[in-house]
């Protein structure tokens, strides 16, 4: 919350300033993360087969959100004043991901209570909304894509809700007036943009080393009391996905694989002819 | 049913995997096919020859100054009033590092739901059935779209396939165009060095591999030779990638690139979770390695145990006589 002009100093999310820092140096950072099965996790199927069976899977900060969750940091330790608060949308257990964020040096957690079946409209909408209501944001910052469902839809429409401009797939940024960016696209290419403040960035792989959380910073990261929002706190309450899943299967099992035997130049001769003769491939 | 397909277009020609899910949709029963394409004026009439081959109704364009160089904001906006004006009951895109970004802006202005890289679409009962992978591939998810209207879905290069050729000459319809408010946008693009002319690794119909067994970088010459013998587009493991062998641009696998080519060559590749996540969708796997026990041979379809240094340049080799 912003207060003004209290006694000569401006107050500042219960920080003080003297006169000669303006209110836009309070800069809130957010940082947008969401908690997801480690990439080893065999994923099983329930037995209604419309969701994934959960039970015994190993958690974990997604990894493109550790990039963003880095940049934030990065931005703060530059910026005298500025701030980082790290959301995430997602049920109960998306709390420990808060907790490793905090552990990299946010300042501060929000959980947003979404079901386990929220679409990517529903986060990005609840996400939209716990950042208004704390906010406002100067930038927010997220990973490119979740690994559990692949989407790769809520940076681009937290930002529409959010009536921000955004740009994904961020290789680097440079802070200035503006921001100057570079985004990944086909062939490796690089698209280059000049992006106004307040606005959304979303981390690709590379843009920074994100740092690991030290043990100190682990066990103080626990006792960070983590604010807890509902869809009913951010008037969300008749709010619904927009689509969901009626079936999950398993990709069908590729059968097995044809061992070619022999010398170089003879299995070389052998598995062409097949490319070309069974699999018609060639 | 109106199923609105926007078509990607670069340096004067439609994207292939645009006009591969174009030839899909003009081919559904009961479905009246559009395409929209956008751009600044004078840019378009181009591109109109390219879809006869496989006519829609209709060829919608969007054309302005504002639409020249790619925005987020832009073209979210300029898609979803045609979307909207037309009454589109689905709209569709070939998944690009564009659609991908502007398309979630359009969902949220039509108020709507959208399906990222969908393996398979089509219409059933007057309803856009869809399914995509998760958990990077592990599991394929039928999508149900509820009474979401206009339903979005981006769809994988190679899923589909091109379907034969329906000629025809499409009406066509210039749209009223407002972009509204464009915060940022491409300023330039800086090409990859050395990758003019070969496909993009998410659009490659044939991808030759390496991994760290490579050694070094100037040893994945041998794959790129190979590679240039049938067209194919080089990628690499990550653990080629984490030892500097080849960008990160190159990398196949769960936090790289996602591939569905026809044909999949991994050298000297071990087969690990997080690599299958990226390729798996390869209609045909072939993997060249020197341990039988490699994880890669539970997935390839044929494998070769042997030394890649001197298995790769027999096979390419074959393939030059081959291709003859």
């Amino acid at each position: 919350m912003l207060q003004t002009l209290h006694y000569g100093r401006k107050l500042c999310y219960g920080m003080s300033f003297p006169d000669s820092q303006t209110l836009e140096q309070c800069m809130k950072i957010f940082v947008c993360i969401k908690q997801v099965p480690d990439t080893e996790t065999k994923i099983k199927i329930a037995p209604d087969g419309k969701s994934a069976d959960m039970t015994g899977v190993k958690w974990i900060l997604c990894p493109y959100d550790e990039f963003a969750v880095e940049e934030a940091i990065r931005f703060k330790e530059k910026n005298a004043g500025a701030t980082v608060t790290v959301v995430s949308a997602g049920p109960d257990r998306a709390v420990e991901a808060l907790r490793t964020a905090l552990a990299m040096g946010c300042n501060e957690a929000i959980h947003v209570n979404t079901p386990e079946s929220a679409d990517s409209f529903l986060n990005a909408k609840a996400l939209a909304r716990a950042i208004e209501k704390n906010g406002p944001a100067h930038i927010v910052f997220t990973g490119k894509q979740a690994i559990d469902d692949d989407c790769a839809q809520v940076h681009q429409a937290m930002a529409e809700f959010l009536n921000l401009p955004a740009v994904t797939v961020v290789l680097r940024a440079t802070y200035g007036a503006t921001i100057q960016l570079e985004r990944e696209v086909e062939g490796g290419s690089l698209e280059k943009y000049d992006l106004p403040t307040p606005c959304v960035i979303a981390a690709q792989k590379g843009m920074n080393e994100p740092r690991y959380a030290s043990l100190p910073n682990i066990m103080k990261a626990k006792k960070i009391e983590i604010k807890k929002m509902t869809l009913a706190d951010l008037d969300l309450a008749n709010a619904t996905s927009k689509i969901s899943y009626k079936q999950l299967t398993l990709p069908p099992d590729r059968g097995s694989c044809k061992m070619i035997t022999g010398d170089a130049p003879a299995a070389a001769a052998a598995l062409v002819k097949a490319l070309r003769e069974e699999a018609k491939v060639i | 049913m109106k199923v609105l397909v926007y078509c990607e277009h670069s340096n004067g020609r439609i994207k292939k995997g645009s006009l591969e899910l174009l030839s899909n949709v003009v081919t559904w029963p009961g479905v009246e096919a559009h395409a929209l394409v956008l751009g600044a004026p004078g840019t378009l009439a181009g591109l109109l020859s390219q879809m006869e081959s496989h006519a829609p109704h209709t060829v919608h364009t969007a054309e302005h100054s504002a639409l020249a160089h790619y925005s987020p904001e832009g073209f979210a906006k300029v898609v979803a009033d045609a979307a909207k004006t037309l009454g589109a009951d689905a709209l569709l895109a070939t998944l690009s590092a564009q659609a991908k970004d502007f398309l979630p802006r359009t969902s949220v202005k039509l108020d709507t739901g959208m399906a990222s890289d969908c393996t398979s679409v089509s219409m059933e009962g007057g309803k856009l059935e869809a399914k995509r992978p998760m958990f990077s591939g592990k599991v394929s998810a039928s999508v149900d779209f509820g009474n979401a209207k206009p339903a979005i879905a981006t769809v994988r290069p190679n899923a589909l396939g091109v379907k034969p050729e329906k000629m025809g000459k499409p009406a066509l319809n210039a749209l009223t165009v407002d972009p509204g408010s464009i915060r940022t946008s491409v300023k330039e693009i800086v090409a990859k060095s050395g990758g003019a002319g070969k496909a993009d690794l998410t659009e490659a119909e044939r991808i030759v591999s390496g991994g760290r067994s490579l050694k070094n970088s100037e040893n994945f010459k041998i794959l790129e030779d190979l590679a240039s013998v049938i067209g194919a587009t080089v990628g690499a493991s990550r653990a080629a990638v984490d030892a500097g062998y080849r960008p990160h641009s190159d990398q196949v696998g769960q936090t790289g690139k996602t591939v569905s080519p026809v044909l999949y060559m991994a050298f000297g590749i071990s087969g690990a979770i997080q690599h299958l996540a990226g390729m798996r969708s390869s209609k045909v796997i072939v993997a060249v390695n020197s341990d039988p026990n490699a994880p890669i041979f539970q997935k390839a379809d044929y494998g070769v145990v042997g030394d890649l240094f001197t298995l790769a340049p027999a096979i390419t080799e074959e393939l030059k006589k081959a291709m003859h």
